[in-house]
């Protein structure tokens, strides 16, 4: 006899990524962190697809997945640049002149801040501190920390990752 | 061999000491010197780095800030014999910014090489584990208490009663969790501890485990800290495979584990029950007190929660004693507090005292004041929820009752100076904005309090009806610090009503130029 299939069981056939990641952390619960990290870290984003995926491994709710998912700035739930700048707004970095650098990493990037430029390059975000507030202003280049930073030395940077 | 000494401190490689020590060994072997480039912690003097430093038969000879085009006129002087050169700092150790401390927690601060084991050891490391293993869980948590110890992460309470809570707790699993989210603009200690000494911190939780009769820990770390992330998991493993962690250390009937889990950017998660709730995997949802997390903290279990500093400044005062840590201080400040110099200021970095100095000390004789050479205006201490302080308030000591009636507080020692080209009003406006940013959203007041609080600052700089929106802000910031749950909502007036009050003249910009 057909099992009934219900709408929680629809799922694509291909085995999700993130199964076997979750898999890696004995599918604790505790772990959902962790997990949508290696996720981002594996596919370049946490795809809303894999959610359902992970909370099942984890035996939690679906909006439990999904509400951690979004709670967090760090998890794209959309594909990002090839690349993540990180620009620092937080106080240490005002001081030093950050606003001005945020209009001018703007101009030169040709996007606002939480865009991404449309060579897919460079997805160009605001973070709040980095923790190099003693050569501010910051910023980190995908996990690279970059202090005493101006807009030729942004330019420069740049032009290292096109190349 | 001549042993070569090059920073991997985040303040080192942002300024590239990955490339100055590639190009370090590179010089020597073309020039057939034979070196060894030891990759150690930061000396906290973020102005001079990359700060390598060379071993000659006197002692360590620092130069700075050195790039990568300066190696080979570094090489042409012979800086790898001390010789001099203009970026020669002479003998580090005898640098006053250094000679000046008193480093308790950072005293192996850019000596040794944090991943070292046998550098830990040679330089008092596990001292303090030592003797706790060898005592009764209440006499660990005496002499915390004795030595005055409050917690670094800002709010101050003493260490010692929270850890009397959690060991006299009965529960068949208790736990230690780090909070390692170090937020706050303008602080960095945490991370130079988990990057440059990361064996420190692993020493005073396992103290505290063994104080509280806990036996698994975990270091909440932000993911804004990569490096300190890596360097955590390598020193875990290290000292796992040392039997400094894990099952009967060091032969005894003590076990603990630790583990390292990263947060996800989000600011509210360094609020102790947001903490909690993110590292069960949920949305950092601040939760009501009580209960306390002493009591029902991690997964419901008694938990000791302490910041970076606190668990850090342990295996000093169990080594030394409560009495040669609580000798430092002032009142009910005790012991040392590492200071971190931020934002405009010309020889930024960590100087580590003990209470009581002044913030005109700190910024004049060891920052050198601010960085663009104009004058100091503002000083934000304590993080995004520190107050503004003016410079009629620069002489009071650092102290955490003296700030607290001056309606400031010393938080977790973060100061950042702001020169005269700073916009108060500006200031303020952007603590309401980040507090709607960061808010959990789980109380009121913080979540649409802050929102409102952009709205009516606006309202002020823009000059409309400015006198009863002031009152209006006034009653707002009074309604968050009364009505918050946490301090998210709670402390964000502070900053606000400190650049009110001190610094009205950037606020009333449209009238007097109306007036004018």
């Amino acid at each position: 006899m057909a099992k009934t299939r219900t709408l929680i069981d629809i799922k694509s056939g291909k085995a999700d990524p993130a199964v076997a990641i979750a898999a890696r952390y004995g599918n604790k619960p505790d772990a959902l962190l962790e997990i949508l990290h290696d996720v981002q870290h594996e596919l370049g984003f946490v795809p809303e697809s894999s959610l359902p995926a992970i909370a099942n491994a984890l035996n939690i709710s679906r909006a439990e997945a999904y509400g951690v998912a979004t709670f967090y700035h760090d998890f794209h739930l959309k594909p990002t640049g090839k690349h993540v700048i990180k620009l620092c707004k937080a106080e240490a970095c005002q001081s030093m002149g950050g606003r001005n650098l945020v209009d001018a990493v703007e101009n030169f990037l040709k996007i606002k801040v939480g865009d991404t430029t449309a060579d897919k390059l460079i997805t160009l975000e605001a973070t709040y501190c980095l923790g190099l507030c003693a050569s501010a202003p910051a910023m980190m280049v995908d996990e690279r920390p970059v202090a005493r930073v101006d807009v030729k030395k942004f330019e420069s940077v740049v032009e290292g990752l096109r190349t | 061999m001549i042993k070569i000494y090059v920073p991997r401190d985040s303040s080192a490689l942002a300024v590239g000491a990955n490339d100055v020590a590639k190009a370090i060994a590179a010089e020597a072997a073309a020039q057939k010197i034979s070196v060894q480039i030891i990759r150690n912690s930061s000396r906290g003097m973020a102005w001079l780095e990359t700060f390598v430093e060379v071993e000659t038969a006197k002692g360590r000879v620092g130069y700075g800030p050195v790039e990568v085009g300066d190696v080979q006129r570094l090489f042409a002087a012979k800086f790898y014999e001390g010789q001099k050169h203009t970026l020669c700092h002479g003998l580090v150790e005898e640098l006053p910014y250094l000679k000046n401390q008193e480093r308790l927690t950072f005293a192996r601060a850019g000596i040794t090489d944090p991943v070292s084991l046998s550098d830990y050891l040679a330089h008092d490391g596990f001292a303090g584990l030592k003797k706790a293993l060898n005592l009764a869980g209440s006499a660990i948590v005496q002499e915390v208490t004795d030595s005055g110890l409050r917690g670094r992460g800002g709010a101050g309470f003493p260490t010692g009663i929270k850890w009397k809570t959690v060991h006299d707790a009965k529960a068949d699993q208790k736990y230690v969790c780090c909070n390692a989210d170090e937020g706050d603009s303008g602080t960095f200690a945490d991370r130079m501890v988990m990057e440059g000494d990361p064996f420190m911190l692993i020493e005073g939780m396992t103290i505290a485990g063994i104080a509280a009769g806990a036996t698994k820990g975990f270091i909440y770390i932000r993911s804004e800290y990569p490096d300190a992330i890596s360097t955590m998991k390598k020193a875990i493993r290290i000292a796992t495979d040392a039997n400094w962690l894990g099952q009967n250390i060091q032969s005894t009937d003590h076990s603990f584990t630790l583990e390292v889990r990263r947060g996800a950017g989000a600011y509210i998660c360094g609020e102790e029950t947001a903490m909690l709730e993110s590292l069960e995997g949920k949305r950092g949802m601040v939760r009501a007190k009580p209960p306390i997390p002493a009591l029902v903290g991690l997964f419901g279990k008694p938990t000791i929660i302490n910041n970076v500093l606190s668990f850090a400044a342990v295996p000093y005062i169990l080594a030394n004693g409560a009495a040669a840590y609580k000798n430092y201080g002032m009142g009910r400040s005790r012991g040392t507090l590492p200071f971190q110099l931020a934002g405009n200021i010309k020889q930024g970095g960590l100087v580590e005292k003990a209470f009581g100095i002044t913030l005109r000390t700190l910024i004049n004789d060891f920052g050198g004041g601010t960085y663009s050479g104009y004058p100091v205006r503002a000083v934000q201490v304590g993080g995004p929820l520190g107050s503004y302080l003016p410079d009629s308030q620069l002489d009071l000591p650092m102290d955490y009752e003296t700030f607290a009636a001056n309606m400031a507080m010393v938080g977790h020692g973060g100061l950042v100076v702001f020169d005269d080209s700073v916009d108060m009003a500006e200031q303020a406006r952007f603590a309401m904005e980040f507090c709607a940013i960061e808010s959990c959203g789980k109380c009121t007041p913080c979540r649409i309090g802050s929102t409102r609080g952009v709205e009516v600052i606006d309202k002020i700089v823009a000059g409309e009806d400015r006198d009863a929106n002031l009152l209006l802000l006034e009653d707002l910031c009074q309604t968050m610090t009364d009505g918050s749950l946490c301090a998210m909502g709670g402390l964000t007036p502070m900053p606000v009503m400190s650049a009110v009050k001190h610094f009205p003249e950037d606020f009333d910009k449209p009238i007097r130029q109306a007036a004018e």
